[in-house]
């Protein structure tokens, strides 16, 4: 996903010549066309992250589109207050670029990972959380970001992401996206809608296609906006399908399958949600990415199993 | 990768009308008073923090910046970040004065509904740049400010005020390392270093000293004054002005720590911390205006 971004944000920086690129010293090679290109228009930060963000305010403030880039935690986490108050508080619309977020450095360990950044930034005001599913949708998101005139926080995968769609699609923020329509199986239409959140694309993929070859009727949906939450969708979801799935790689606490649990609270709505997300610990353990995922309770098997027990628990009950 | 150079060299003079040193000397009682009506109106804390400094916002926007207060959306104009937001009486006063906004405003600060907050909020009034209150941010974005300036090719010059217990927080020196690495010889920073921070002496708390050997190896142009000096704050940000517009200041930002006094103004509140957190009285109020000879 790093390319695309760096490859879009070359192509969009041509057309709007506000686009300034804040990379807190991270990307080696990445940048290097667009640093030639536009020299006046690429800032090394440095590893500070909390003056990146400043400075990001400071330029937003004099009409620039500042983008601030580096590894998720070090982005989110280190320098949240200056999130909260340079960019959020005073509505600066600069652009906060999270790489690798979720497990996918998860060679590199914890203080990499990121399982808490959607649960902390949907949680500031004004601010619009992106979560990108592949390449093809960071180009079209960075897209639709760069016109929005509030800070958006776009948290990304890092490399070797296979493109789901099969070219860049129209996305607009806070409106899911149907990768695919449940097929009629049997004359049923509207078992399970399965939820995906950014880099989780490609396996929510694998057990939507999984379970249309068992015979259950499965709707895709890439849902890259959870801020602001696609309301008007989940209130047809839930009421369409007998079990409705969010899949993060993200903290069971506070992601997507959070958000939507306060939705059905507040909107007093017939819980049907099974959450997939990360438990609620560290790993002490080296592994790459898969590995941390099924550690951590990402396992494709259990995930299929428990939509069929919840599918079989709903059907049983009428 | 360095920054666009400035253009300097065709800058003309400044269409900016500045007033006289002795006319700010006289201002600043009334400001000081308005001050300190303001805390004793509301109990609001930070008087001393605000009296420190009120004498080098006041320098600034009677003799130094570039702003014309009917037009405080300018894209040309000086800018400037009081990032001790918890001075913002000072800040709102000297605004006021100069006319940003009408003085009845004042009364607001502090009050339910207001437009004042204790700390600047975003715009809250015409001239607030940025809402500052956590300390360690008006600077980052005062850089970002002077960046911005280069990237465009603009001449307006970016001033922030820091506190001395600001110097705490590692964000003050990101920005420390930031600005000469960038070449903002347009940032200019003015450390109100009055010794005293929340809960103890600033040299305590944390090693500040020695504040302009800091500054200076970070790779700043330092100076060091009296920052209750009405005449030596503005010779000296005169001196640096002129300094950058002739592309002299080696490309490195400028810094002034300047000494001044917590409570300046009332001789029983001068260096004494309990005016961190203490309103005055009436009684007190009446004292003051007494010793500053203001009616």
């Amino acid at each position: 996903m790093r390319n695309a971004f760096a490859d879009e944000l070359g192509k969009i920086a041509e057309e709007n010549d506000k686009v300034v690129m804040l990379s807190a010293d991270i990307g080696n090679k990445l940048f290097d066309k667009f640093k030639e290109k536009f020299p006046d228009r690429f800032y090394n930060t440095g590893v500070a992250e909390q003056n990146t963000i400043g400075v990001a305010s400071g330029l937003s403030m004099c009409g620039y589109k500042p983008i601030a880039y580096t590894i998720t935690p070090f982005i989110t986490n280190r320098c949240l207050e200056h999130i909260r108050d340079d960019l959020c508080y005073q509505e600066q619309p600069a652009i906060v670029v999270g790489v690798g977020a979720g497990l996918s450095y998860g060679e590199l360990g914890p203080t990499h990972h990121s399982c808490e950044d959607i649960a902390i930034l949907r949680s500031l005001p004004t601010m619009t959380v992106l979560c990108p599913g592949d390449p093809m949708e960071v180009r079209a998101l960075l897209r639709e970001a760069v016109k929005r005139n509030t800070p958006v926080y776009m948290r990304m995968g890092k490399k070797g992401e296979k493109n789901i769609h099969p070219e860049v699609p129209k996305l607009e923020i806070g409106k899911a996206y149907v990768m695919s329509k449940a097929k009629d199986i049997d004359g049923r239409l509207n078992d399970v809608c399965l939820l995906s959140v950014g880099n989780m694309l490609q396996l929510s993929d694998e057990i939507h296609k999984e379970l249309e070859a068992k015979g259950i009727s499965t709707t895709f949906v890439s849902f890259h906006t959870i801020k602001p939450l696609d309301s008007e969708f989940l209130l047809d979801a839930f009421q369409r399908y007998k079990v409705v799935v969010s899949l993060e790689e993200h903290s069971l606490i506070g992601g997507l399958g959070s958000a939507i649990s306060e939705w059905l609270v507040d909107n007093n709505v017939e819980n049907k949600l099974i959450r997939v997300g990360t438990d609620d610990r560290f790993m002490h353990e080296a592994g790459h990415q898969e590995y941390a995922r099924q550690k951590l309770g990402i396992n494709k098997e259990v995930i299929i199993k428990r939509i069929i027990e919840r599918l079989d628990a709903s059907q049983s009950k009428n | 990768m360095s920054p666009a150079v400035n253009n300097f060299s065709t800058y003309s003079a400044s269409r900016y009308i500045h007033g006289n040193v002795n006319d700010t000397i006289e201002i600043l009682k009334q400001l000081r008073v308005q001050i300190m009506n303001m805390s004793s109106a509301t109990g609001a804390a930070h008087l001393g923090s605000a009296l420190s400094c009120v004498d080098m916002i006041a320098s600034l926007y009677y003799n130094i910046l570039d702003i014309d207060p009917k037009n405080p959306n300018d894209p040309d104009r000086d800018r400037f970040i009081l990032s001790k937001g918890h001075a913002a009486t000072a800040l709102y006063s000297v605004l006021a004065f100069k006319g940003f906004f009408d003085k009845s405003i004042l009364s607001e600060y502090s009050q339910d509904g207001g437009r004042l907050p204790e700390h600047p909020g975003p715009k809250c009034v015409p001239g607030i740049e940025a809402a500052t209150g956590s300390l360690g941010h008006g600077l980052c974005i005062g850089a970002g400010i002077a960046l911005a300036a280069k990237i465009s090719k603009k001449n307006y010059l970016t001033y922030v005020i820091i506190s001395d217990g600001e110097c705490n927080e590692g964000s003050t020196w990101e920005a420390a390392l930031f600005a000469p690495a960038k070449k903002l010889d347009n940032l200019i920073v003015m450390v109100d270093y009055n010794k005293w921070q929340a809960t103890g002496r600033s040299n305590e708390v944390l090693g500040l000293h020695p504040m302009i050997d800091k500054w200076k190896s970070f790779g700043w142009n330092v100076y060091e004054i009296d920052g209750n000096n009405v005449n030596q704050i503005v010779d000296t940000l005169s001196k640096i002005k002129s300094s950058i517009r002739t592309n002299q200041a080696n490309g490195k930002p400028s810094i002034i720590v300047c000494h001044t006094v917590k409570g300046k103004g009332a001789s029983f509140m001068e260096d004494d911390n309990n005016w961190h957190y203490r309103a005055p009285t009436p009684a007190e109020i009446d004292l003051v205006k007494k010793e500053l000879g203001v009616e």
